[in-house]
């Protein structure tokens, strides 16, 4: 029987980057990061009050996963905006949409009323869309 | 924005801005009463809304804070005395106490279980990299 998500993964364009707009713009924490080999990182941050669930910030590299081709259309996707990996819910959509307004985060939908809760979407520094929700 | 979708643009900016502040400058010796002050709240408005908000008082927002620091401060390897003045506490006694309770380790067993465990990640990453992320991160 399955328990339980520890890890996730989000491709990115860039890890420095991505490790500035997770980090420092959404207050995300380090799991870990070390390097694996000249070109990537092993990157996982961790929403703050969900320690247990790793987001993996990943490269999109040619190798063993995708080819020089699909690599340079996956990197196309990701930057159309053509993913939506996931859902992050916070105690107060209000104030925490104007915090990250203030921090530069880029949103595309205002906090609004949906039958689920209210709801914004944002993008991350790739093109990555998410939702930002407040049950009830 | 419509005026009845977003309730009170104005609370919710000045309650970010003493948020943010807290961010900025909690390694410093913080009032919590001036907070308030700068944000044109009484102090029981003040922490009502912050606590609406946040899920935590100012003050506790800014003991997580200053733990989250000092975790982070020792896990780079500094040392314990650094790491308490350099996160605003005022006497080692206090940091540590407070870092034991809220952790559940001394400073110095979190920092030797940190250091430890980065040791070994740092000599076999792989090991530490579920199988379907390293055939990515491999290449």
């Amino acid at each position: 029987m399955i328990t339980r998500l520890s890890h996730t993964c989000v491709y990115v364009l860039n890890q420095d980057s991505a490790y500035d707009f997770y980090v420092n713009k959404l207050g995300f924490k380090v799991h870990t990061d070390v390097p694996m080999g000249p070109d990537a990182r092993w990157l996982t941050v961790t929403p703050p009050e969900q320690p247990e669930l790793e987001m993996t910030l990943m490269p999109i590299m040619e190798g063993n996963m995708f080819s020089k081709e699909t690599a340079e259309q996956m990197r196309n996707l990701v930057k159309a905006g053509s993913f939506g990996p996931g859902v992050f819910e916070c105690k107060d959509i209000y104030a925490t949409f104007e915090e990250l307004k203030s921090k530069g985060v880029v949103f595309v939908k205002e906090p609004k009323q949906e039958f689920y809760g209210i709801e914004a979407l944002f993008k991350d520094d790739s093109g990555n869309w998410f939702s930002l929700g407040q049950k009830g | 924005m419509e005026q009845d979708s977003y309730p009170k643009i104005y609370l919710y900016k000045r309650i970010v801005q003493a948020k943010l502040f807290i961010d900025n400058n909690f390694c410093a010796v913080i009032n919590l009463d001036d907070v308030a002050g700068e944000a044109s709240f009484s102090r029981f408005h003040f922490l009502r809304l912050f606590k609406n908000a946040y899920g935590k008082t100012p003050h506790q927002y800014l003991t997580y804070k200053r733990i989250e620091h000092a975790r982070q401060l020792l896990k780079n390897g500094s040392s314990i005395s650094d790491v308490c003045y350099h996160c605003g506490f005022e006497s080692l006694g206090s940091f540590s106490a407070l870092f034991k309770k809220v952790v559940g380790l001394t400073p110095t067993a979190y920092q030797f279980q940190q250091q430890q465990a980065s040791a070994a990640m740092h000599s076999s990453p792989i090991h530490f990299v579920p199988g379907c992320f390293a055939r990515a991160i491999l290449g």
